[in-house]
């Protein structure tokens, strides 16, 4: 598949691999890059990325999973809409099985509610089309790359003048989330290997502060194994060379200035929210979208009475440590155990793109404990 | 959640909502191509072109020079290796 295979070559990985580790060698001190997107994460897992880096070279999984940050409270916000009489609640098939505070989507659906899965926003709005006697409800999430096009789906249903379609938007921002992450003192980061379909939406240099005010790398990346590989090589010359600066390995599809269109569409129907809740980080503000006013008529929170709770988390689970990369996965008593992709109890086990789903599919869990020790092993060579 | 996928486009369906047919891989689906269009690319001009998909729209053009520049480097830094 073209643009897919090229960066899949085995001997390039290989040469890569060797490469990092001999940077690494040259560095001779624990590092610690922060993949920032869930999908990055989903890639480091599938292609086993971790076996051939070496062992001062540490990955942390970030924030950028829209998902695992989504608070419980929003969840049962969306399942109270999907109980009104007339409702059909239209989702992503990634929302289905994240905990509420007592159910998730599918029992809600199992239950009677009318919850119907869709592959775009696009879908939706025709399934608004279809059904004019029924009041039809998008449960939006998503970072910036998903945002456009819940955009352009409402200004669609209001060029069609379509009454009957709403959203219940939980976009959220990257920037804002990377800030509170710098700002956590609990974690200590050598780079940043950046959201690469982010980034394509708002371009490069909304990241320069990451270099200029907080003196870290950022290397914004594409998803094959080459890409993350050539980034983390990337990152790596850059601490070599004693640089910090922002620098795009994905530049066959972001441009510095972002995809103007799709910032245009984001802008026209989507403002910052004053603060937004985020699984494991807490209150970040300004760091949610909520839909303007002009466009209320599209806004599920203006249609629909909403509980708008805040649900505390299952106090075993430790999604919001793992999700600022202070605990691995499998450091969160419940992992694998009473916590599985088939009966989750922190959102970071439901999406393909959360950390503890990947270490569960992908495992190597033998590989982890070999690495370390000889994570232990290095460290005690450089003291 | 922000995964995309390479695909082609290969035909314009519906000019007045924006909506091409995109091969992926063999498969083929109608997507939004709003991001993808202005005045000096207008939908006519966007078969043929590969671009990265995402629920449903195309979110952008895949620059084909910058990737074989990215491949260029790749091959470059593999042969350096070989030759160490």
């Amino acid at each position: 598949m073209k643009y897919v295979n090229e960066f899949r070559e085995p001997e390039k990985a290989a040469a890569l691999s060797k490469q990092i580790t001999q940077l690494c060698n040259q560095l001779n001190k624990p590092l610690k890059l922060m993949e920032v997107c869930g999908g990055h994460t989903h890639s480091i897992f599938k292609y086993g990325i971790e076996d051939i880096l070496p062992p001062n070279l540490e990955l942390i999984h970030g924030p950028g999973c829209p998902v695992c940050v989504m608070p419980k409270g929003r969840l049962d916000d969306a399942i109270a809409i999907s109980q009104n009489h007339n409702v059909i609640l239209a989702t992503f098939g990634d929302t289905m099985r994240v905990p509420g505070s007592t159910t998730n989507l599918l029992q809600a659906k199992a239950t009677g509610a009318d919850i119907r899965m869709v592959y775009s926003p696009l879908d939706s709005l025709q399934i608004a089309r279809d059904n004019p006697d029924k009041e039809i409800v998008f449960f939006a999430l998503g970072f910036e790359t998903t945002a456009p096009s819940t955009a352009l789906t409402i200004l669609q249903a209001a060029a069609e003048n379509i009454t009957n379609f709403s959203m219940f938007s939980n976009h959220v921002l990257v920037i804002p989330a990377l800030q509170a992450l710098l700002d956590n003192p609990d974690l200590q980061l050598d780079g940043f290997i950046g959201p690469g379909h982010v980034s394509m939406v708002i371009g490069t240099e909304a990241y320069q502060f990451i270099a200029q005010k907080y003196h870290k790398p950022i290397v914004i990346s594409g998803f094959e194994p080459l890409d993350i590989l050539q980034s983390i090589w990337m990152i790596l010359q850059q601490l070599v060379e004693n640089r910090c600066e922002v620098e795009n390995q994905y530049n066959r599809l972001v441009e510095p200035a972002g995809n103007l269109v799709a910032l245009q569409a984001m802008n026209q129907v989507f403002a910052v929210r004053e603060n937004f809740d985020w699984r494991g980080l807490g209150e970040i503000p300004e760091s949610g979208l909520k839909i303007r006013n002009e466009y209320a008529q599209f806004d599920a929170e203006e249609k629909f009475i909403i509980p708008n709770l805040k649900v505390a988390d299952h106090k075993a689970c430790k999604c919001g440590e793992i999700l600022k990369g202070v605990l691995k996965p499998w450091e969160c008593k419940v992992f694998g155990t009473a916590c599985t992709p088939e009966t989750p109890i922190g959102s970071c086990m439901v999406s393909s793109e959360g950390a503890c789903a990947a270490y569960y599919k992908y495992g190597r869990l033998s590989a982890i404990s070999k690495k370390a020790e000889k994570v232990a092993l290095s460290k005690l060579a450089i003291l | 959640m922000c995964l995309g996928i390479p695909g082609q486009i290969i035909e314009i369906s519906d000019i007045n909502h924006k909506l091409a047919i995109v091969n992926i891989a063999g498969v083929k689906r109608q997507i939004n191509i709003a991001c993808i269009i202005n005045e000096q690319h207008p939908p006519e001009k966007c078969i043929g072109d590969w671009v990265l998909v995402h629920v449903g729209f195309a979110m952008n053009r895949i620059n084909e020079q910058e990737a074989a520049e990215t491949l260029k480097l790749l091959e470059e830094l593999a042969t350096a290796q070989a030759q160490i």
